[in-house]
């Protein structure tokens, strides 16, 4: 806030004024977001902790903020009896494929969708809005019918395929796409370029941001999809992370295995949350810039 | 579902639309639009004719033993009292979630954007990183933290309070339910309200302070006022996400105990994992309904006046 700053080295008029921008006191405010701060880390502070506890310890004494004795034999047992190893493998490719396809299809369509005119180009935009709108509970009965007839049902490619096109991603490609001046394209155009020279030649080399905001948003939500996985992954060998997970849960749920599910927690969370540690400016414009994740 | 004011396609000088440049055009668009046609749209059309329709999950092999029946699924689906009742709790989520969500978001979006300069970027970060979390991990951080013997009923029990069994009382399960839910968005409506109220011109505050106008006022007649399309964007923005919830009441409880946390979505996921795909789709037909309708207002009330 620089204004601030410029009013209270100002006269005694603007004096007033940082008097009275300050009314509420500088330490309470302080002091109610660090109780919201630490109201929010509460999960993570229960995670790291339960995923550090035997099973034993969390029998005899669910509730304890602190394990007694550190283990790593929650983390050590999902890879080696409980196959996260092919989850998180499974994980990454499906997240590989949805990249790939969302960088490939988005930057496309969204460059034709701003930069070229042609017949159906208003059909095709009001499609990505549409799309973008459409609830997956409306149609994940139908899709899973059409999964099942393409013969990808159980398959990573069956996962990964609906997401390889994310709406979301050429509304970011259009959006950066009609930021870019009209003079650029049309000097090359002069110059008897043809359109494809032009998208790889020109366009692509300017639209790094926007391929950065799109891979970390189709990464994000590939990463954490939940309910598309787990209707199409019906054994383990397609599980990813989080469908794994929740059968994991349900498979123990006669022992409570806490620690070794609170392992799996972390063993989900943590990719995304190291990428949004060092990439948080993409995450927060992704988010920002159209309201979803 | 999408926020950001649409910038409209400059209007190029008129040039002729040459069966050429509409193929070029629709080549760079073709992956998009497969994917759109065979996920999205098909779908939609399909879904709209399975819900008139008897097809169960064993008739995907033996497509001749289905039978149109016509709205009869609509009418079984608003006889059911499960169906209503999930009705009632979708409701319930949105009208208690929609508020809590915002009016944490926006106090402190508010709290972040009064000058402070120290640690600002540590608390939006804190603040945003419930948004990146799996949700099937965090459902069980809950269950965990909120089990009877749990981290949160022994904290209670250190201050005296006998804690309730949290994830079994049919009356206590739809709070932690949607405090999962408030958890993960808040962050979401924070960011929002930010880029806002970063949108309001400082010189309007300073032409207030001038006039006397404290800080409760300034909020009241000129931050509010002035905030109230990115309020109406975030409420339309969280409706439409809470009206499809799913991934919390599923993980969480399953809908249980009583169905008393079982949203539409969970229905349509029930009855398709009981193989009544009609019926399902005739559920899923409903949620979009209503979804519709929300983005609906919400492009009338988003439309920039002029």
């Amino acid at each position: 806030m620089t204004a601030l700053a410029a009013l209270e080295n100002a006269d005694m008029t603007t004096d007033r004024i940082a008097v009275r921008r300050r009314s509420v006191s500088r330490p309470l405010l302080y002091g109610a977001l660090v109780l919201c701060a630490l109201l929010t880390m509460l999960p993570f502070v229960w995670v790291i902790s339960g995923s550090l506890r035997s099973l034993d310890e969390i029998r005899s004494d669910p509730g304890a903020w602190v394990p007694q004795h550190l283990t790593f034999d929650n983390f050590e047992r999902l890879f080696t009896t409980e196959g996260f190893g092919r989850f998180l493998v499974n994980s990454v490719v499906v997240a590989v494929m949805v990249v790939a396809g969302n960088i490939v299809a988005a930057s496309a369509a969204g460059y034709a969708l701003a930069k070229l005119d042609f017949a159906g180009r208003r059909i095709a935009f009001a499609a990505v809005m549409g799309a973008m709108m459409m609830p997956l509970t409306s149609v994940f009965v139908t899709q899973f019918v059409i999964t099942v007839d393409l013969g990808l049902a159980d398959t990573l490619t069956g996962v990964a395929l609906p997401s390889v096109a994310l709406p979301l991603s050429v509304f970011i490609m259009r959006q950066y796409a009609m930021s870019i001046p009209d003079e650029l394209l049309e000097a090359a155009r002069i110059d008897g370029a043809g359109e494809f020279r032009i998208f790889f030649g020109i366009f692509l080399p300017l639209a790094g941001p926007a391929v950065a905001t799109i891979t970390i948003m189709s990464f994000l939500s590939s990463w954490n999809n939940f309910l598309w996985p787990l209707i199409v992954a019906q054994s383990m060998s397609s599980y990813t992370l989080p469908v794994g997970l929740a059968a994991t849960s349900q498979a123990t749920a006669h022992v409570t295995d806490y620690g070794l599910l609170l392992a799996g927690a972390i063993v989900v969370m943590l990719p995304v949350l190291v990428l949004f540690l060092f990439l948080q400016r993409y995450f927060v414009q992704g988010v920002a810039g159209t309201g979803m994740r | 579902m999408t926020v950001t004011v649409l910038q409209k396609a400059p209007r190029r000088t008129r040039r002729p639309r040459g069966a050429r440049r509409t193929a070029v055009g629709w080549l760079f668009l073709a992956p998009f639009t497969v994917v759109f046609l065979v996920y999205t749209a098909i779908p939609t059309v399909a879904a709209l004719g399975f819900s008139l329709t008897d097809l169960r999950g064993a008739d995907l092999r033996h497509p001749f033993a289905v039978d149109f029946t016509g709205l009869d699924n609509y009418l079984r689906l608003f006889q059911d009292q499960s169906f209503l009742r999930d009705i009632l709790n979708t409701a319930v989520f949105v009208a208690v979630g929609v508020p809590l969500t915002m009016g944490i978001g926006l106090a402190l979006a508010l709290a972040l954007n009064s000058g402070i300069r120290r640690l600002r970027g540590v608390f939006r970060t804190v603040f945003f990183a419930p948004v990146v979390t799996n949700v099937v991990a965090v459902a069980l951080i809950w269950q965990y933290a909120f089990n009877a013997g749990g981290t949160v009923n022994k904290t209670l029990g250190a201050v005296g309070f006998a804690g309730p069994n949290w994830l079994d009382d049919p009356n206590l399960t739809m709070p932690v339910v949607i405090l999962l839910g408030v958890w993960r968005n808040f962050g979401i409506a924070m960011v929002l309200f930010l880029a806002g109220l970063q949108a309001i011109p400082q010189n309007v505050y300073e032409a207030a302070s001038l006039d006397g106008a404290g800080r409760w006022r300034q909020l009241r007649h000129i931050t509010l006022p002035l905030l109230r399309p990115t309020t109406l964007m975030v409420s339309v923005l969280l409706t439409v996400f809470y009206l499809q919830v799913f991934d919390e009441p599923y993980l969480l409880t399953n809908g249980g105990p009583l169905g008393s946390t079982e949203s539409v979505a969970l229905y349509t996921y029930h009855q398709f994992g009981a193989g009544e795909f009609g019926m399902s789709s005739a559920a899923s037909f409903v949620t979009l309904v209503l979804v519709m309708l929300v983005s609906a207002v919400q492009f009338r009330l988003l439309r920039p006046r002029t």
